[in-house]
């Protein structure tokens, strides 16, 4: 079923597009040699070019156009071995150049394409129009001065890699599953941190709506949302006022807009009005960007697995789509269950990390990158499982115990004394024990109470400290109570 | 191609002259006359022919530099030539966005 | 006997060399000529007297302890659109203010380094843009030439590196930076009776040289002779990995390409250049200099440059395109000059800031380029002006076919009076319409001066060379040099 929303008139259908602003992960700036490091004092990572001084000239970083091609690469995008430089020109005051170098005709990448799923398990392509290179603006902070505002270069010239989509997605939810496929996309080849909270990622969304069958209608420019929740409200937000603008008969303008996150609605942007007359041409200060095919194909080579590829191979090893899902979201935790997967059971591995780790993880408020456990020690767990040294139960103890301290477990096991009991002689004197203090029970369940099986190995347990091996007290049990 | 009046001050605009009335017909004059000038740029035949850009008269691509931190951590040096420095910021009349 | 001002560079530097003189004579003899003439031509916007001395006595010393750069000692000035650090840089505008950079051009800094000393920051056309200097917001420069007919009539000395001029041919120093982006080297070498190289685009680094036209700026020398030229283009030369268009190619000895000979090099004459307004002298100076280089054993071939017409009108939508672009910075945000009134908001104030801070003619080619860029238009102008521009640049891709080296004049007129040509815009721009082409096409120019005209002003040859043959160029030069065997000398000369 597809998502609509409903106004006077009937369902409307939400048609989407974002433009995609990812701080390219680098030592120093795209055209600079200044640092990029986040929360630096201010206008203390600028150099006489970011901050546009008479003369100064752009030499590009290598490396940020080598980041720029693994994440076209990663997109399955095509490579332009030609690619330029042109100036957006505008004036604003944390543009120091009163322009922006950026790839306007001849951008890096071309047209790709990624797959996102959706909560139902169901798959979409959505394509890539293309990525191209660009020089991030300065800070302006506005509420230091009752008069003025406030100028920070630190950011000026620091890489961004623009991804734009084409308008493929439908709703809110698409648009916030693409955001996360491509979040995972570049933190997985480390060309961006995906940090939204420091500004390393931000999205424009473009949005319009329109009736079924119909031709795109005008679309609105939402600028510089920063999360994947906010691009869903902000997407469901936009489309509902250009609902109501076309169902009171009026229309719908092209313009820029900003997403109010505490009002939940959008709003028009003053400042942008009448900035559309950007005049680019080719920098003449930076001639035309080649690249060598053989320069790509060693990245291509050189690149890491990628999020679709992880996920293909761990359900391979048997693991079912959820879970290969869940832990190929984020590279760390896919990192961490290789660590713990490795040389055990691929499927035991993948229950113990999605289970009970991950429902510590939560009840902690920790993330897998400050793991309270390491990937390492919940390996080791798993092993003295399968040797039968600790039940699941007292693995559960075990595994409590290493929240608190990250120790090996074989050393808690040591310290604690919660080896399992598999000694048939100490057993079967708990299970005596039991029965002997029962007799009342034991009649019940021989005339039929089979239920109260359970009762009997709980009393056991409980009598050896939840050590004695279930399958020996299961065992046993059966074979005293006929 | 001529410009009115109107379109003079929409380039001023663009270019954040501020012009004054005569100053708008002055240059409306000027300009028009150095367009006029340029107009026989249209008779030149440029059918199939790739456009200049930069100044190299020999075929040149970008050069490269490595990634690493080799300046900034100047901030009053960046600063000391601002006509209002407030602090460790450059000050401009508050923006509205 | 010698006077400190009579020496070449090359001279001065054997002199030097000798112990015949020291560069703190030198230097002295060049502030003292700053101070009897610099009121009267203007060439000098700042002068750095004090360092300069200062400069001299260090450069003595290490010539004392036998650490001699290639132009250990020697007295500069430096056009100021160059970055220096510490010493104010205007470009010749309001709009910088008190502007002073912290850091040095490279081309300046190369100069350093080989051990020249720096007098002082010479003046120029506003940001570069104009061919008379008298767009200039530090005031106009007079050339030290005037007519033999009329000495009271002040003359123009070219531009926009009217200063450099000037002030060499004055000898107010003993060479100096220029920049080139239509002919504000060549015409004004040719206006001053001095000689002046636009190298091959990438020559010289652009890095620390206030932008004006970005795919058409060159620094390069102007000098009393060719010689000295090549002495000094040798050291501003070089690749720069901070500026992404400088070519990385090794600098040759310049100085040593102006004794070789001409015997056998072919020299075009292009059909297009003999042209209506062309002055008969200049025309007939022409001819002589093709004369010079047929008696010295160089074949003297016709060939055509087609697009020549289209030079001008090409390069006035390129070049005011670029500006419009490069002179955005200028917002009075981060340095120079700023203007509020109460109450102004960000918008205001870029607006009464550049209003107040360009002049005139710097104002008008920011218009024309951000008009020829904006929408609806860049197809129209910018677009087929670079396509046009690729045709002058193949033009002379298949004169090198036939020639080793062009020779043209180097202006169509001589110097003219301050109080002309101000008017009409597009009659101001025909001064460059022989210097124009080389910048379209990224070619190395010289103008020669070798002769001069009824008044008695001195008039230039333009040797265009292919690119990176400056050597040819210096070549050809010092033999147009050696048969004109230009003595004249101007009417203010220290």
């Amino acid at each position: 079923m597809s998502y609509t929303l409903d106004g006077d008139t009937g369902p409307w259908e939400v048609v989407v597009g974002l433009e995609v602003h990812a701080q390219v992960l680098s030592e120093s700036k795209l055209f600079s040699g200044a640092a990029t490091a986040f929360g630096a004092g201010p206008n203390s990572q600028v150099s006489f070019v970011d901050a546009g001084f008479p003369g100064m000239l752009p030499v590009i970083n290598g490396e940020c156009v080598a980041q720029a091609v693994r994440t076209g690469l990663g997109l399955n995008a095509q490579v332009n071995l030609w690619s330029r430089f042109d100036r957006k020109n505008y004036f604003y005051a944390d543009l120091p150049q009163g322009y922006q170098i950026s790839q306007f005709a001849h951008p890096i990448i071309g047209t790709g394409v990624i797959e996102i799923t959706l909560a139902d398990g169901s798959t979409k392509n959505i394509g890539i129009t293309r990525l191209h290179l660009e020089q991030d603006a300065g800070k302006s902070l506005h509420d230091q001065h009752q008069s003025k505002s406030f100028i920070d270069l630190n950011r000026s010239g620091v890489a961004l890699m623009e991804i734009v989509s084409e308008p493929d997605m439908r709703s809110p939810e698409e648009a916030g599953a693409y955001l996360t496929k491509l979040r995972q996309i570049v933190r997985y080849l480390g060309t961006c941190d995906g940090n939204m909270d420091e500004g390393s990622m931000r999205a424009d969304v473009n949005v319009s709506v329109r009736k079924a069958g119909e031709e795109f209608r005008t679309r609105c420019e939402i600028k510089n949302v920063n999360s994947v929740r906010f691009v869903m409200q902000a997407v469901e937000a936009e489309a509902r006022r250009q609902i109501e603008v076309w169902e009171s008969g009026g229309t719908v303008g092209q313009e820029t807009r900003l997403f109010d996150t505490a009002r939940g609605t959008t709003r028009s942007m003053r400042s942008k009005e009448d900035a559309h007359d950007y005049r680019y041409f080719p920098d003449p200060d930076l001639p035309p960007l080649v690249l060598e095919q053989s320069w790509v194909d060693q990245l291509k080579a050189s690149l890491p697995e990628l999020p679709d590829n992880r996920r293909a191979r761990y359900v391979a090893l048997g693991l079912s789509p959820y879970d290969a899902h869940v832990l190929t979201i984020e590279k760390e935790t896919a990192a961490f269950f290789e660590i713990v997967a490795k040389g055990r059971d691929a499927k035991v591995a993948a229950n113990w990390v999605t289970g009970d780790y991950f429902a510590a993880l939560n009840r902690l408020k920790r993330e897998v990158a400050d793991s309270p456990v390491s990937a390492e020690n919940l390996g080791a767990l798993l092993d003295l499982i399968a040797d039968g040294t600790l039940s699941g139960k007292l693995a559960k103890d075990v595994f409590e115990a290493m929240l608190e301290a990250d120790e090996p477990p074989a050393q808690i096991v040591e310290t604690r004394g919660l080896r399992q009991v598999t000694d048939t002689g100490a057993i079967e004197a708990a299970v005596d024990a039991v029965l002997a203090a029962n007799a009342d029970k034991i009649a019940q369940y021989q005339g039929g109470k089979v239920g109260l099986f359970g009762f009997f190995v709980g009393q056991t347990m409980k009598a050896m400290a939840g050590k004695g091996n279930p399958a020996l007290v299961n065992e046993l049990l059966k074979q005293k109570l006929g | 191609m001529s410009l009115d009046a109107a379109a003079v001050r929409r380039v001023a605009n663009l270019a954040r002259l501020r012009l004054d009335e005569p100053e708008v017909q002055k240059l409306q004059a000027e300009i028009n006359g150095i367009l006029g000038w340029i107009e026989q740029l249209q008779a030149v035949n440029t059918d199939g022919v790739e456009p200049m850009a930069g100044g190299s008269p020999v075929a040149v691509a970008l050069p490269w530099r490595k990634d690493a931190v080799t300046d900034g951590g100047q901030a009053d040096a960046v600063l000391r030539n601002a006509p209002d420095r407030e602090g460790e910021y450059f000050g401009v009349p508050k923006v509205v966005e | 006997m010698m006077r400190p001002t009579d020496y070449t560079i090359a001279e001065g530097l054997r002199a030097l060399d000798k112990r015949e003189i020291s560069s703190v004579e030198l230097t002295g003899a060049y502030v003292k000529a700053i101070e009897a003439h610099n009121p009267r031509l203007n060439a000098y916007i700042t002068v750095t007297a004090e360092t300069a001395m200062e400069a001299a006595r260090a450069s003595d010393a290490r010539r004392a302890k036998g650490e001699v750069g290639a132009l250990e000692g020697i007295p500069l000035g430096i056009k100021d659109l160059f970055c220096t650090e510490g010493t104010r840089t205007t470009a010749g505008s309001k709009i910088l203010g008190e502007f002073v950079p912290p850091y040095e051009s490279t081309v300046s800094g190369n100069l350093k380094r080989d051990g020249a000393v720096f007098l002082g920051k010479l003046n120029l056309d506003e940001f570069a843009m104009g061919s008379s200097n008298t767009t200039s917001a530090f005031g106009p420069v007079e050339n030290p030439w005037s007519r033999a007919n009329d000495p009271a009539k002040r003359l123009v000395p070219g531009g926009s590196s009217g200063g450099s001029a000037a002030a060499v041919a004055a000898r107010l120093a003993m060479g100096a930076t220029a920049t080139d982006t239509g002919g504000s080297i060549r015409q004004p070498a040719a206006f001053c009776g001095i000689a002046g190289i636009k190298p091959t685009y990438g020559r010289c680094s652009r890095w620390g040289i206030v932008a004006f036209a970005s795919s058409l700026d060159q620094a390069g020398p102007v000098a009393r002779n060719v010689e000295d030229c090549a002495i000094l283009l040798r050291s501003m030369a070089g690749f720069d990995p901070k500026d992404s268009t400088s070519a990385d190619r090794p600098v040759p000895d310049f100085a040593a390409a102006c004794t070789r000979s001409v015997k056998g090099l072919r020299i075009g004459v292009p059909a297009e250049y003999t042209m209506p307004g062309l002055a008969p002298e200049i025309e007939a100076l022409w001819q002589q200099g093709l004369d010079w280089l047929r008696d010295a054993g160089a074949e003297i071939v016709p060939i055509s440059l087609p697009h020549t017409k289209y030079a001008l009108p090409t390069y006035y939508v390129v070049a005011p395109a670029e500006a419009s672009s490069n002179l955005a910075r200028y917002d009075g945000v981060r340095y120079g000059l700023r203007v509020t009134e109460r109450d102004s908001d960000l918008r205001d104030l870029y607006e009464r800031t550049r209003a107040a801070g360009f002049g005139a003619e710097v104002r008008r080619r920011i218009m024309i380029g951000t008009y020829v860029l904006s929408h609806g238009y860049y197809d129209a102008y910018y677009l087929k002006a670079q396509k046009v521009r690729a045709l002058i640049a193949r033009d002379f891709t298949q004169a090198w076919e036939k020639v080793d080296a062009i020779v043209t004049p180097a202006t169509p007129t001589s110097a003219f009076p301050m109080d002309e040509r101000q008017d009409d815009p597009v009659t101001m721009y025909l001064n460059d319409v022989f210097t124009v082409p080389a910048n379209l096409a990224g070619l190395p120019g010289l103008a020669v001066p070798a002769g001069l005209d009824g008044q008695g002003l001195p008039l230039g040859l333009q040797v265009i060379g292919k690119a990176f043959d400056e050597e040819t160029v210096f070549a050809v030069g010092a033999a147009l040099e050696r048969a004109a065997n230009f003595t004249a000398k101007p009417q203010v000369m220290a």
